[in-house]
């Protein structure tokens, strides 16, 4: 085993038990890279609180952790801002004008996981965009 | 005449518990198993007795695993030799080499990333993110999530964290 992998092994092992699907461990350029699908956003949060617990101030440069959320279209998924709204958007991108907002904590339904960034999402009142994944939490 | 049959009879006792001493196959095979079951090594491999012969059959983890049951076999009482058809795991394939964003997605996506904190800057070069200005403490674990699904080969952190 590695130098980098005995450091992240709890969070190699925690993936491991969390269920973490196409889980994917590889190194390159002394990064160590760690990919894959979590089942629930619970899931991958207890893995950035380890990774939070290794290197609190993620300062190290020598890991990067790729985990996505497993949501399906029709899922509900929370609006998780810090306190504003989300901006629905036309296109995926922060470039794409603004169709609408979601409130926060507002739960809304999935149509497509874009990519990792961007899902197209609609809102109870009927408004559908793309919306920035990082403040959508799938239930 | 008397004396004779007593002796025969002790003879005869002796001889019996004297061949009671040499285990039979099957208690062979259980006390192998059980001395498998004991050790984390031998996972995989199983033993069959004949004639105090132990043939192991299975496929452990490696070589020193391969070894390992075989001397564990070997050491087993009433086993004459052993004969290990033990096989070994191919290892598996390396992971492939982690896939990294061409710089303009990087950049597209940072932009993304970094638009709801202004205190940040960020710059992509080489598939390496870097990041200068400050940051909230709240807000530190939301933005490095976002900034490592966009696939980047490495993140420099150079944030003041507030």
């Amino acid at each position: 085993m590695s130098a980098l992998q005995d450091k992240y092994k709890q969070l190699i092992d925690a993936a491991n038990a969390a269920g973490i699907s196409n889980l994917q461990v590889s190194e390159q350029g002394n990064v160590l890279h760690i990919s894959g699908n979590a089942p629930t956003g619970a899931a991958k949060d207890q893995l950035w609180e380890i990774y939070g617990k290794i290197d609190p101030d993620y300062r190290a440069g020598d890991l990067i952790l790729d985990i996505d959320v497993a949501a399906s279209a029709g899922t509900k998924a929370k609006v998780t801002t810090d306190s504003t709204a989300l901006n629905i958007r036309k296109g995926p991108g922060t470039d794409q004008p603004i169709v609408g907002k979601a409130a926060h904590g507002e739960i809304v339904t999935l149509q497509n996981k874009t990519n990792e960034q961007w899902w197209l999402i609609k809102t109870d009142s009927g408004v559908e965009g793309y919306a920035y994944a990082q403040y959508l939490s799938p239930q | 005449m008397k004396l004779s049959k007593i002796l025969l009879a002790l003879f005869l006792t002796a001889a019996v518990s004297f061949i009671g001493c040499k285990p039979k196959d099957s208690t062979i095979q259980k006390n192998i198993a059980d001395k498998f079951a004991a050790t984390p090594e031998c996972a995989g491999a199983t033993a069959t007795v004949f004639d105090g012969v132990a043939t192991l059959t299975g496929q452990v983890k490696d070589d020193m695993c391969k070894n390992t049951a075989e001397t564990t076999a070997k050491n087993v009482k009433g086993v004459k030799s052993v004969v290990n058809d033990l096989t070994v795991t191919p290892p598996p394939p390396p992971p492939a080499a982690p896939t990294v964003s061409p710089d303009t997605a990087l950049s597209q996506g940072v932009t993304d990333a970094t638009k709801d904190f202004p205190t940040v800057k960020a710059t992509v070069n080489n598939g390496e993110i870097t990041l200068t200005g400050t940051i909230k403490r709240k807000d530190l674990t939301t933005l490095m999530q976002s900034l490592n699904s966009l696939h980047p080969a490495k993140i420099n952190n150079q944030l003041t964290i507030k």
